[in-house]
């Protein structure tokens, strides 16, 4: 754990704010969001029997950190219109990758690009590109786009539909 | 907490303007301070018990999933793994409640596919995916196929409501 971020921790209560254990017990605090109180973080004070401050410090520091990307809202991109998603993947060169891979995440319409393995012979696609639209038709033509880009380093492509949600619910830690 | 029944991709949720701000507002990040309600509706001229109100009402409509702390989970010494499995159709609700009972599996999609089932597996060590794959492959009698990211090119969803 880095120190950098707070030199003097506040004397207020005997925790430190960069203390693991403390930034697990916030964690199993707030997976299911964050209290809809005025005082949300006081509130996470009382019930982890720390102070107010501490918590602000905790919350400051795991955002430093990177242990938590942003606090706020995660919509249901559905629920906002966006109700095509495919999921892209694509059969491209190994040795093409690593110029091509950003390449296709800069792309408008791409949300998440990543390099995954390959499953021979059922899963000939190592490069995955999540597209999202307001209808099928506008994420087809956002998937010509990735096909131009990459074009003769693709062997092959497919592109899945989402058709259903069966669960959405985030990170869980279970708690100990 | 209660995992939802699988539900149909509806159309789009009749919001007002805002709303739409309100989403905006909120999906980029949250002040860290005493009031930070007060201070979010602040910038969107709403009071906090507004801002309140409307975000549990989002949120019981079903159009936000989620408010509060977003963690990274590789850096809170987790895993995310992305997976499939091919399931005969005439069992796909039965895998589905298999699949999703593990507290493991933090989102699960169905896709026209023969791998008709993607879900991401979050965990909190690197050894939990292999625990979870292999309870998963008991319960179903099927084959997980694990497509764990070995490089990130690009992450960000940015929806404007």
């Amino acid at each position: 754990m880095k120190p950098e971020t707070h030199a003097t921790a506040p004397a207020k209560d005997v925790l430190d704010p960069l203390d693991p254990h403390l930034q697990r017990r916030l964690v199993l605090a707030t997976q299911h969001g964050l209290p809809r109180v005025a005082r949300p973080y006081d509130a996470l004070a009382a019930q982890l029997g720390v102070s107010p401050q501490t918590v602000l410090d905790a919350l400051g520091a795991m955002l430093a950190s990177g242990r938590i990307r942003r606090i706020g809202a995660v919509p249901n991109h559905y629920a906002l219109g966006y109700t095509a998603n495919g999921m892209s993947v694509w059969d491209v060169d190994d040795t093409a990758l690593a110029t091509l891979g950003p390449a296709v995440g800069a792309l408008p319409g791409v949300s998440h690009c990543y390099r995954r393995p390959r499953h021979l012979p059922d899963w000939p696609y190592n490069l995955f590109a999540m597209v999202h639209g307001r209808d099928r038709a506008s994420v087809l033509a956002q998937v010509e786009d990735i096909a131009r880009l990459l074009g003769p380093h693709c062997r092959s492509h497919d592109v899945l539909f989402s058709s259903a949600i069966l669960k959405k619910t985030g990170l869980r830690l279970a708690g100990s | 907490m209660s995992v939802s029944p699988p539900r149909p991709l509806d159309g789009p949720v009749p919001l007002d303007e805002a709303d739409r701000r309100l989403i905006n507002h909120l999906h980029e990040g949250f002040p860290l301070c005493a009031e930070p309600y007060h201070e979010a509706g602040r910038a969107l001229g709403m009071d906090a018990d507004e801002v309140l109100a409307r975000l549990e009402a989002l949120l019981a409509r079903g159009v936000l999933t989620r408010f509060g702390p977003l963690f990274q989970v590789e850096r809170l010494g987790g895993r995310f793994v992305l997976a499939a499995l091919a399931v005969p159709e005439a069992r796909y609700a039965e895998v589905a409640a298999q699949v999703n009972a593990l507290p493991e599996v933090a989102h699960n999609y169905r896709r026209e596919h023969r791998l008709n089932m993607w879900f991401v597996l979050a965990t909190e060590t690197p050894d939990g995916i292999a625990d979870a794959i292999a309870r998963i492959e008991a319960a179903t009698g099927l084959p997980v196929f694990a497509f764990p990211k070995e490089e990130e090119y690009f992450v960000h969803l940015r929806l404007p409501a």
